[in-house]
């Protein structure tokens, strides 16, 4: 069936815009799953709603071209296994054993390894439904975990992590090799797993932004914006100009303190320290001008509903600073392209040609280096994006050196649109007055945060509480995607591979 | 080449003087005599996030860059626990990573220090404790000195840091040792 007939039956989903929802039957599911696959469409996010009072609920959130579509499934028997989507959308095997370990709802998949659930709690427990647990004061028993086994001649494992050398969260990875050369990489994410999806629940709806902003904290703003856009979506609340605008040049700051931040360690992993040296200096320019502007360092709590919670003091030093950091970057993009040994580390590493990332779902900006040009900013702009005419940056190589140079090329957008937004902020109140949704309305929130598009679904409760909260990172597309970039290639290159994607464990495992 | 030089020479040196050491940061007396004996080499940090949300980590990644040079303080991050003077733990302390820390913290030889970094690994933070979070890193291994803050800025970790290991603070009387 063509999409079109899909949207036609729809209904206009509050939240972010250009979404739409659509309940399907059983047998409707798979059909309408596989019609999306066909056009082309991305699968952002799946989760389940199971709160024992309605029938259970899988809804799967879908990107085409300029539109969503939330298709929901309602369950009849929750004892059964629902269809899975997990050949059609890669990305979904994983979603569909995380909702195995949180809500006890089966799919069709055959692997039912749990994903999410390591020791803190056992498979008959389950997190989002059943009554919380006083936390056991003893650690259960580890069970083992099933790694797919790479025979032949030569070929051994090399385990990695949970806790690696560096400053960096925690996850394990598992090598097959042969000498140095990777043939199979085998991730185990799930070790920062707190809660989160559960602690929502305890929280009063006009407070979720916070708890969003800490989901991944170097995406706050992306989170909480996508939060308070769910939020207010639900109550039709219109923000000021000024509250939208203000959001924007706090999205852009976070792109371009994560840029900076990426820019400078990739340099360093292709044994280049001055690059970081250079990078992080500007980085924490970057930062202070943000904390003497916007009060803080780390916006992580700037955005709250209705608005923002700061006003902008003295734009003056941050239009300066973000002046140098584009003058600066342009000078050492030149020095990147011409060293050498940095040209030899970047190029051709890591790749994923753009045929590869389409069919597994890369995204954000990991995919626009692998051809995959989609930007919320510019496919589905919300307020203010709309009035920016954003460009889109992209590449077709989706190596490393492809996803240096799409930080470079956001980076210098992202000044050029703080500068604007510096020079044109609406002037008038930052805030509006914002009440609590009815009961079992669901909101969806939705931005393009520096690493890829964030999802927050939201549904509410009785007097102001929260039913449901999922939050979704662009990570749980691409995490399955660095294992197919790193074959082939070496084990000490695998360092550099990893941070060119730079994807959140912390934002995945929830 | 000459663009990274030229690049070297305008920028010179960008490193400010180190803050004072806040005491009152200080959770407990611990270790100081052997520690002030470590002092006479660099002091090994090593870093464990154990459930943060990534927020204290890009603060203490922001210790290493020119402006805050903790190298150039006597401060090292190392890659092994078994090379460290002193945890530098974050987040509140997620389950599946309860054993990785108490391991990590037994690897790490006497005198040992523990800072907890963030409101986080002080409290539990906004994640609190459940079935999936432990909460604050003192529910789980022994800690010296808690750096509030969401995330503390690098000032105010080199200010827990310096706390941990100066000579003259500190009363042995916290609770907080787990
Ligand atoms: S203290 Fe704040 S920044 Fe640090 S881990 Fe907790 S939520 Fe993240």
């Amino acid at each position: 069936m063509p999409l079109r007939s899909y949207f036609a039956r729809s209904r206009v989903q509050p939240g972010a815009p250009g979404m739409h929802s659509l309940s399907v039957q059983p047998g409707e599911w798979r059909v309408a799953a596989e019609d999306l696959a066909a056009a082309g469409a991305r699968l952002v996010t799946l989760w389940a709603q199971r709160d024992g009072r309605t029938p259970p609920t899988i809804h799967a959130a879908f990107l085409v071209e300029h539109d969503g579509l939330l298709l929901n499934l309602e369950l009849r028997d929750p004892d059964a296994p629902y269809p899975g989507l997990d050949d059609l959308f890669v990305a979904a095997a994983r979603l569909q054993r995380a909702i195995a370990d949180l809500s006890g709802l089966r799919s069709s998949d055959p692997d039912t390894r749990p994903w999410l659930r390591h020791v803190a709690w056992p498979s008959s427990y389950r997190p989002l439904i059943d009554p919380p647990r006083p936390p056991t004061d003893r650690p259960l028993q580890p069970e083992t975990y099933e790694f797919v086994r790479v025979d032949g001649e030569g070929v051994h494992e090399i385990p990695v992590g949970p806790v690696h050398a560096g400053t960096i969260e925690p996850g394990h990875f598992r090598f097959s090799v042969v000498g140095e050369k990777v043939l199979r990489l085998e991730e185990r994410l799930g070790y920062v797993h707190k809660g989160i999806e559960r602690r929502f629940t305890e929280l009063s709806i006009l407070d979720g932004h916070r708890l969003a902003a800490r989901v991944s904290g170097d995406s706050a703003v992306a989170y909480s914006w996508a939060y308070c856009q769910a939020l207010e979506g639900m109550t039709s609340t219109k923000i000021p100009p000024r509250a939208a605008w203000l959001r924007a040049l706090c999205l852009e700051l976070e792109r371009c303190a994560n840029h900076l931040g990426d820019l400078g360690a990739l340099g360093n992993d292709a044994g280049f320290a001055f690059g970081l040296a250079q990078f992080s200096r500007l980085k924490e320019k970057l930062l202070r001008a943000t904390q003497k502007a916007l009060g803080a360092r780390y916006l992580m709590d700037a955005i709250v509903p209705g608005g923002t919670a700061i006003d902008l003091s003295g734009p003056d030093d941050l239009i300066q600073c973000v002046r140098g950091i584009a003058a600066e970057t342009a000078t050492l993009r030149t020095v990147y392209d011409e060293h050498e040994g940095v040209r030899d580390r970047f190029n051709g590493a890591g790749a994923v040609v753009p045929e590869l990332a389409a069919r597994l779902g890369l995204t954000g900006l990991a995919g626009r280096a692998s051809g995959q040009a989609y930007d919320l900013r510019v496919d589905q702009p919300c307020e203010p994006y709309g009035e920016f005419s954003v460009e889109k940056a992209g590449s077709r190589e989706g190596d490393v050196a492809a996803r240096v140079s799409v930080r470079f090329d956001e980076l210098k957008e992202s000044c050029r649109l703080i500068e604007h937004i510096l020079a044109v902020l609406p002037p008038g109140p930052y805030v509006a007055p914002i009440s609590a949704p009815r009961d079992e309305m669901l909101g969806i929130g939705l931005v393009e945060g520096w690493r890829g598009p964030v999802l927050v679904a939201l549904e509410a409760g009785p007097a102001g509480t929260i039913r449901r909260c999922h939050p979704h990172d662009p990570s749980w597309q691409n995490w399955p995607v660095l294992e197919h970039a790193i074959i082939g290639n070496i084990v000490p290159d695998f360092p550099l591979i990893n941070k060119s994607f730079n994807l959140s464990y912390s934002g995945h495992d929830l | 080449m000459l663009k990274t030089l030229r690049q070297i020479a305008s920028v010179g040196i960008a490193t400010e003087r180190a803050p004072q050491a806040d005491d009152s940061l200080r959770l407990q007396e611990s270790l100081q005599a052997q520690i002030r004996a470590v002092l006479g080499r660099a002091l090994c940090i090593r870093q464990i996030d154990a459930g943060s949300c990534n927020g204290c980590e890009l603060e203490i990644h922001a210790l290493n860059n020119p402006l805050y040079n903790i190298e150039g303080l006597g401060i090292r991050f190392v890659a092994s626990p078994r090379h460290a003077d002193l945890l530098l733990v974050t987040g509140p302390v997620s389950r599946h990573m309860e054993v990785a820390l108490r391991r990590t913290y037994a690897a790490t030889p006497d005198p040992k220090l523990v800072v907890a970094v963030g409101d986080c690994g002080c409290t539990g933070g906004i994640f609190g404790e459940s079935y999936a979070s432990c909460g604050r890193i003192s529910n789980v291994i022994p800690v010296d000195v808690a750096i509030p803050g969401c995330p503390p800025s690098p000032t105010q970790i080199l200010r827990g840091i310096l706390a941990a290991i100066s000579s003259n603070a500190g009363t042995g009387a916290s609770g907080d040792r787990g």
